[in-house]
């Protein structure tokens, strides 16, 4: 039986949500945190359905008939699926911190509204069965993060939103001319075709390539590689919530997933390693990767630092996909999970450190590990796997990819590996040190830029919680990776299921 | 392209009640809005109860048109023959109009209650009913002074509706407006009188049997073109346009923008497809004007100072986007994809831009309304006032903008793949920047919009409703986008 429903109510549950949201009273708080947690609790129900039947080899489709033979197409596979698990596990965290993070501000209809659509969008970029589908939602996307970005409505955060509309609304006018192209020549647009674009080589060599560069190139923008990644950093004066959920989830990771679609369900494996793409992808991957923990360094505040990681580490996910082998695949679709929990745990921290004590600059937070010692605790777990310590789960992905490597017989990526590695350590390090190992205001020396008793707790139980259960699950992903439904063991099965075509 | 217009015969005679039909599609608004003269509505319902036979009626004509796929009325008159026919693309914009009208009509009495009275308010319903009367026939007619009698009976409204509003600046335009009409119909009669000098022939399906490519043609055609281009405010004769709207009523602004400027484009369209089906340099000229349109309107609109000057400077941007098709759809050696695509395009573009830009300025007139403020500078800090009326026009642009999921972004993707299809280019490149140039001037206005530091302004509620039927509209662009393949099919129909 064919459950057409399933992705369809999936998306529409929060578009519903947006759109409740939108026609409440600025005013309706409580409402509107039920509305918010029970879309996304339905949410989770749906995609956890959806990843039972892609387990039993049965993918949940819809679709109708947009115009011609372009047909709107949502369907469940097991890597759109993977990516679904994630946005939504991570939306209903960010959901619960949002709503502590914001409590009393104002604007916050507009905020929830649009973040919703937000998540909408991410799930539909996840499940979408063709590049119309997939263009639909990623412009979506860009649209609805444009309010979040903007959110306090300072004139700091308004240039932020001219460059990011600069850099992304570019990128989606030379995406589509990319996909209009490969459509005009071939015809072919769907992810679930089999035959893939390989009758294409002999005669449009060249032509394949330059639209190859043209869809990467639009993905690469979202997914911030280095010369397309200006508008990520600046993208920092949006409130915590919005950071964590660009970076680990939703616009950033839409891009990654873009060029692992192009590469894995359009263009196939072979083809792209036929056409050459995969050793450039890698090269600028590596480019990316290193420039990244350069900049990173070199910034002396926490949330552009933590920015500068994200521009570095998504590039593993794009290093993964180009190292043709079944471990490198392996490598970059468990990263993409990883990371996203890795991530969305230091923003959080990041957010609650901001709120609770005022820290934004490095060197603020002498010492906090005693004043807050639960999230400095999930900090540091974010920050080592961000590394590539065991037993946090980016050790894993680090393992396979170097593996991958090797079995491509790239050895310069290893090298790029290990170098990246200790420029982390050389970033991350100095932070846990700081926060444990340093005299700080907690031991009387100096004050905190701007302390708030928020909670009972260290902090607010709203803002810890969620920070501390995705460092919970980050711990475990790499603890517990051999077991089934861990983000390894469902990577595994979408590399086989990608190599045994 | 003469079937596509259904100007063929028709082997189906029409029911007696879809000549009932007819005759209330044509002759109700005209009444309802000349009985709305004399009893001004105070409330939405009474105009909400005169749209329904108008709508009913139309939705008739849709079912008879689905199952005949063309029909042809045909009368003869002291040896004069006046023929109506009705395909799918005259359907469509039939219906187009009728809803587009009776979201106008029904926005009117909101907007009348809360502005200043005005001593001729009262005579806007007559004129509403008017434009959509002619518009109606502009669709219906087959013969050339069907068509101009519906073109000047439209035009000769619409410089009425915009005098209404009664400011200095509204006069000064409005005679503008009023002087290039009568010189745009002037030149379209001039052609006209060239045509049946040397053919003899009123009738568009009897002319483009006798009609030859010629001198006369081409003379004819140049003369129409002309007129006709004055009247759709086609770059670079739109120089009347920003200033019109810029003191006109919402309603009005909305019906002019989005149906009075296309129907002179229809006609040119169907006029030039019959007088020059080979020609290979006149549709390239209008196709480069309207590359011209794209990047002067929008950067026009990017340094709009004032909010109706923005909205009405892009309708000049996005009447470049359907110049740019003509070369797919008139002249030689086009292959039959490429047409197909573009012809489906060019429809699909037109008819989400008429939904969008009339959601959109009904979103500015309420934003107007509400804040008393009409420049950008002073609508800053929107956002937090009056989300809903922002929120419809966010909606809107996207339309415009031609992003998913809406007609603009599916009409793109046609048009776009026609241009590929035929290897054009420029057209390509000015489709792609227009995008990135209509992004620019709608995210202007929206960047003032989040401004969190404004002063606060004076704050006028709305009558209810008229946030909704904006929302409506704009909604309505994004359907039209998603669902596009059955209007299309409707296009495509009678194909056989």
């Amino acid at each position: 039986m064919n459950a057409a429903w399933l992705p369809l109510t999936a998306i529409a549950a929060s578009l519903l949500a947006a759109v409740i949201i939108f026609t409440l009273p600025e005013d309706a708080r409580r409402l509107r945190t039920s509305i918010n947690l029970l879309a996304a609790v339905i949410k989770i129900t749906l995609v956890a359905l959806m990843v039972g039947r892609v387990v039993q080899g049965d993918e949940a489709i819809f679709s109708f008939q947009i115009v011609g033979n372009i047909d709107f197409v949502l369907r469940a596979d097991a890597l759109g699926v993977m990516f679904a698990g994630l946005s939504s596990v991570l939306w209903l965290c960010t959901t619960v911190y949002a709503i502590g993070y914001l409590e009393g501000t104002a604007n916050r209809k507009r905020f929830f509204g649009f973040f919703s659509l937000c998540v909408a969008s991410t799930l539909g970029i996840a499940l979408a069965g063709n590049l119309f589908t997939f263009l639909i939602f990623y412009e979506m996307l860009t649209l609805s993060t444009y309010p979040l970005v903007v959110h306090s409505g300072t004139d700091k955060a308004l240039k932020a939103g001219r460059v990011y509309l600069r850099y992304t609304l570019t990128a989606g006018v030379v995406l589509l001319f990319g996909v209009v192209l490969l459509y005009s020549f071939t015809g072919e647009h769907s992810f679930a075709s089999e035959r893939g674009l390989g009758d294409y080589l002999g005669d449009h060599r060249a032509l394949l390539t330059f639209i190859f560069a043209l869809l990467v190139g639009g993905f690469a923008v979202k997914a911030a590689m280095v010369p397309l990644h200006g508008w990520l950093p600046r993208a920092m004066v949006a409130p915590a919530p919005v950071s964590a959920l660009l970076h680990a989830v939703a616009v950033v990771k839409a891009g990654a997933f873009g060029i692992l679609r192009i590469i894995y369900d359009l263009y196939g494996i072979e083809l792209s390693v036929e056409l050459g793409v995969t050793t450039a992808l890698a090269v600028a991957a590596c480019i990316t990767i290193i420039y990244g923990s350069l900049r990173a360094i070199a910034q002396q505040e926490l949330k552009p630092r933590l920015a500068f990681s994200t521009i570095s580490q998504v590039s593993y996910i794009v290093l993964g996909v180009s190292l043709f082998g079944p471990f490198g695949t392996i490598g970059a679709l468990a990263h993409l999970l990883h990371q996203g929990l890795m991530k969305v745990t230091l923003f959080f921290c990041a957010g609650i450190y901001a709120e609770e004590l005022g820290i934004h600059c490095i060197d603020e937070m002498n010492g906090a590990g005693k004043r807050m010692p639960l999230t400095s605790l999930a900090f540091t777990i974010g920050a080592l796997g961000m590394i590539g310590l065991p037993p946090v789960a980016g050790f894993i992905t680090k393992w396979y990819l170097g593996i991958g490597a090797i079995q491509a017989e790239m050895y310069w990526v290893v090298a790029v590996l290990v170098a990246s590695s200790t420029l982390n350590a050389i970033y991350f390090l100095p932070i846990v040190h700081r926060l444990w190992f340093r005299v700080g205001p907690a031991h009387g020396h100096g004050t905190w830029p701007n302390e708030q008793r928020l909670g009972r707790l260290e902090t607010h139980g709203w803002l810890l919680w969620p920070a501390v259960f995705t460092a919970f699950i980050s711990l475990a992903a790499g603890l517990l990776a051999g077991l089934p439904f861990s983000p390894l063991d469902w990577a595994t099965r979408v590399a086989v299921g990608e190599y045994l075509q | 392209m003469m079937w596509r217009f259904g100007l063929v015969e028709s082997t189906f005679a029409p029911m007696l009640t879809s000549h009932w039909a007819l005759a209330a599609v044509l002759c109700l608004p005209l009444l309802f809005g000349a009985l709305a003269a004399i009893f001004p509505p105070k409330r939405m319902w009474p105009v909400a109860l005169a749209c329904v036979p108008i709508l009913v009626a139309g939705l008739y004509l849709l079912i008879d048109t689905l199952q005949a796929d063309l029909l042809r009325w045909q009368w003869e008159f002291s040896g004069v023959s006046i023929a109506f026919r009705l395909n799918g693309l005259s359907i469509l914009l039939l219906l187009l109009t009728q809803w587009l009208g009776a979201a106008a009509a029904l926005y009117t009495p909101g907007l009348l209650r809360i502005s200043e009275p005005e001593r001729f308010a009262r005579w806007l319903w007559p004129l509403i009913g008017t434009v959509i009367s002619a518009l109606s026939l502009a669709w219906l007619a087959t013969d050339l002074l069907t068509l101009y009698i519906a073109l000047e009976m439209m035009g000769l409204a619409a410089v009425a509706m915009l005098l209404l509003s009664g400011k200095v600046a509204a006069l000064q335009a409005g005679m503008r407006y009023l002087l290039l009409t009568l010189v745009g119909s002037l030149a379209y009669l001039l052609g006209v009188a060239l045509v049946v000098g040397y053919w003899g022939q009123l009738d568009l399906a009897g002319l483009a049997q006798v009609m030859e490519p010629g001198p006369v043609a081409w003379m004819a055609a140049a003369l129409m073109g002309a007129g006709l281009a004055l009247k759709a405010a086609l770059f670079p004769l739109h120089g009347w346009l920003s200033p019109v709207h810029a003191s006109a009523w919402t309603p009005v602004s909305a019906l002019h923008a989005g149906l009075v400027v296309k129907a002179s484009l229809f006609v040119l369209l169907q006029l030039w497809s019959l007088l020059l089906p080979d020609t290979f340099w006149a549709p390239r000229l209008i196709a480069w004007m309207g590359m011209l349109a794209i990047v002067w309107g929008g950067l026009i609109a990017w340094r709009a100072e004032s909010l109706k000057t923005l909205v009405a400077s892009s309708t000049v941007a996005q009447l470049g986007y359907l110049m740019v098709v003509f070369p797919l759809l008139i002249g030689p050696d086009i292959s039959p994809l490429a047409r197909a695509l573009a012809w489906e395009g060019f429809w699909l573009q037109l008819m989400g831009h008429a939904l969008a830009k009339a959601a959109m300025f009904m979103a500015a007139g309420n934003l107007i309304l509400a804040t008393g403020e009409t420049t950008l500078k002073g609508l800053a800090g929107t956002s937090r006032r009056l989300p809903l009326s922002l929120l419809v026009f966010g909606v809107a642009s996207v339309t415009l903008m031609g992003l998913p999921p809406s007609a603009g972004f599916t009409a793109k993707w046609l048009l776009l793949h026609a241009m590929v299809v035929s290897q054009q280019w420029l057209a390509v490149a000015a489709l792609l920047v227009g995008t990135l140039l209509t992004a620019a001037y709608i995210f202007r206005f929206f960047r003032y919009s989040f401004m969190e530091t404004a002063p606060r302004q004076r704050y006028q509620p709305l009558a209810p409703g008229m946030d909704m039927i904006a929302l409506c509209l704009a909604l309505a662009a994004f359907v039209l986008g998603l669902l596009a393949h059955f209007p299309l099919e409707l296009l495509q129909g009678g194909s056989a």
